[in-house]
């Protein structure tokens, strides 16, 4: 093994982990004899779903009450680190709380952080990184040059999550150290907006839409076919940065990593920023005016043509069919 | 209400529309042309400017780091209505890293004093979207990220941040971090009036001598990561392009059929 341990920070989806955290683990556990979870919350209920994928530990910071994760779960890693406890690596979700808990622990630590990872093999005893730049065109290879436990915040859907078969992994509480004004944040309410089908980044067939579009009332066209594919929907940066959706809808290198069986790209262009969000999946399917449009370049099936006239008639045909 | 000081970190960067290179000597972006202001920073700019206004009375100040002393992208966001400008220059820092980055701009910060330090949720070249958090810990602060909705009162912000279920609405004491997602907010377009008053604004520009920081913690040398190697990616071929001839829908159909998904 090119490691001793390394710590996967786990999110958490409601009482269990992510999916992001299983990926994580399957891949650590080929580069390190010990994987170790670092999570909050209840960690007992959890144990086993975490050693099922090959984790010896499962360390929890505790119940965040109205904390944000970031800090609390940042300064507990900080402290074991300087009390002797490092790994040789830490892997972190590029989440919401993911990036979060990197920065603060990058910063509380003075160590550097290599962020929209992709793939991580082990070369010489050490760590080496793969990253899509450029909207996946080139592939970049990066590793950490100083000593001290390495940084490494991975995109969702880089790896395929495995059981390994081990047992319920052992629990314990780290302790969280004074956070003074950086744990000052509080959480004071909570909304769940309950979408109808998959999630965008789970989901058989993502419908997205882009500029092409014309305006925001056209984004509904999207909508409806995504639900009548009982896919989910989602959007190009252009339109998030206009404000017709939130960024939650956002695919590509500033957004969600997808890689459907069926994506379907509605009037974008395929702008690089995007092409790397969806270029994995694997059927492509892309509607646009403009045959010069790069998005055709990567389509198993291209249609040079208006969403405006292609689409209500594609979703009328699939309704006579249910 | 109190004056409120707001920071909004800026990026200044090669225009996104023309093709990226790396150096292949380095490995880092080439920067030379002209940079802009990242239109991610836009939002941030904008909602600087609109809570400064809700506090009933405020300023905004930029705060920079880009190479050759560049201003075009900081003049950009003056003429919005930013009143003055950080920039932080000096051919030690290129090769930078987040963390250092953060250092920089977290040692530029504390001379503004600000109440509320706004910055983008990523850049648009980097997009790393790790620097603002590592910011507020270097500062001792309190951060949000992912916020789409923000108002200021009583020494304190309360904003909406985006998560996997939904919203969390939070609330935060000053002087705190947050980042905005795009679109939260629409950037105004700098008025001509705008234009000739940024020309006179102050851009105060610092090198890391002026900051304090240590040789070696900051740039190139204290990145402590490396590019080994840059190769082309495996390409996806295209597939049969149609044009529609008011039945393409029945193509699309065929070919779902075809894949089983319907």
């Amino acid at each position: 093994m090119a490691l001793n341990t390394i710590w996967v920070v786990a999110d958490r989806a409601g009482a269990k982990l992510a999916p992001t955290a299983f990926e994580m683990v399957t891949k650590a556990r080929e580069l390190a004899s010990t994987v170790e979870v670092v999570t909050w919350g209840d960690a007992g209920s959890v144990a086993a779903d975490a050693g099922r994928y090959g984790a010896a530990a499962v360390h929890t910071v505790g119940d965040l009450g109205a904390g944000l994760a970031g800090p609390v779960a940042a300064a507990a890693m900080a402290a074991q680190i300087a009390a002797g406890n490092a790994p040789d690596a830490v892997f972190v979700a590029q989440s919401y709380d993911g990036r979060d808990i990197a920065g603060r622990l990058s910063a509380r630590i003075d160590r550097p952080v290599l962020t929209n990872v992709v793939g991580v093999e082990a070369r010489d005893g050490a760590l080496v990184t793969e990253h899509a730049i450029f909207g996946g065109a080139e592939i970049l290879n990066a590793r950490f040059t100083a000593q001290g436990p390495g940084i490494y915040v991975i995109r969702a859907k880089s790896f395929a999550p495995e059981e390994s078969g081990g047992g319920p992994a052992a629990v314990d509480t780290w302790d969280v150290p004074d956070l003074g004004a950086t744990g000052a944040a509080s959480v004071i309410a909570t909304h769940v907006q309950e979408t109808e089908g998959p999630k965008l980044d789970e989901a058989a067939i993502v419908v997205s839409g882009g500029r092409g579009l014309g305006n925001a009332d056209s984004y509904k066209l999207v909508e409806d076919l995504a639900k009548l594919l009982k896919g989910a929907a989602g959007a190009s940066r252009a339109i998030v940065d206009a404000g017709w959706v939130p960024y939650s809808y956002q695919v590509g290198q500033t957004g969600k990593t997808v890689k459907p069986t069926v994506y379907i790209a509605v009037g974008i262009s395929g702008a690089t920023q995007h092409m790397v969000g969806m270029k994995s999946s694997k059927n492509i399917i892309a509607i646009n005016k403009d045959q010069e449009a790069p998005i055709f370049s990567i389509a198993d099936l291209g249609v040079v043509g208006d969403a405006h006239k292609v689409l209500p008639k594609l979703i009328e045909a699939l309704r006579q069919r249910v | 209400m109190r004056f409120m000081n707001v920071v909004v970190c800026v990026k200044q960067i090669p225009d996104p529309a023309a093709p990226a290179r790396l150096d292949p000597s380095t490995w880092t972006l080439e920067r030379e042309g002209k940079l802009i202001l990242d239109e991610s920073d836009s939002y941030g700019v904008e909602m600087g400017l609109q809570l400064a206004d809700q506090a009933g009375g405020g300023e905004v100040t930029l705060v920079s780091m880009a190479p050759r002393n560049e201003t075009s992208g900081l003049r950009t966001a003056l003429a919005m209505g930013a009143a003055r400008a950080i920039l932080v220059s000096d051919p030690v820092l290129g090769g930078s890293d987040a963390l250092g980055t953060a250092k920089v701009l977290a040692a530029a910060i504390r001379r503004a004093e600000p109440d509320l330090v706004v910055a983008a949720t990523e850049s648009t070249d980097g997009y790393t979207g790790t620097l603002p958090v590592q910011l507020a810990e270097l500062l001792g602060f309190p951060s949000v990220t992912f916020v789409k909705k923000v108002t200021v009162g009583d020494g304190k912000v309360h904003v909406e941040r985006q998560t996997e279920a939904g919203f969390d609405e939070v609330e935060t004491p000053l002087p705190a971090v947050i980042t905005v997602t795009a679109g939260v907010v629409e950037p105004r377009y700098p008025s001509f009036k705008g234009i000739m008053a940024a020309k006179g604004k102050p851009v105060d520009q610092l090198t890391v001598a002026d900051l304090g920081l240590p040789e070696g913690s900051v740039g190139a040398a204290g990145a402590r990561q490396e590019v080994v190697s840059v190769e082309p990616a495996e390409s996806r071929k295209a597939g049969e392009i149609i044009v529609d001839e008011g039945d393409a829908h029945t193509r699309i159909v065929a070919y779902l059929e075809q894949l089983k998904v319907i």
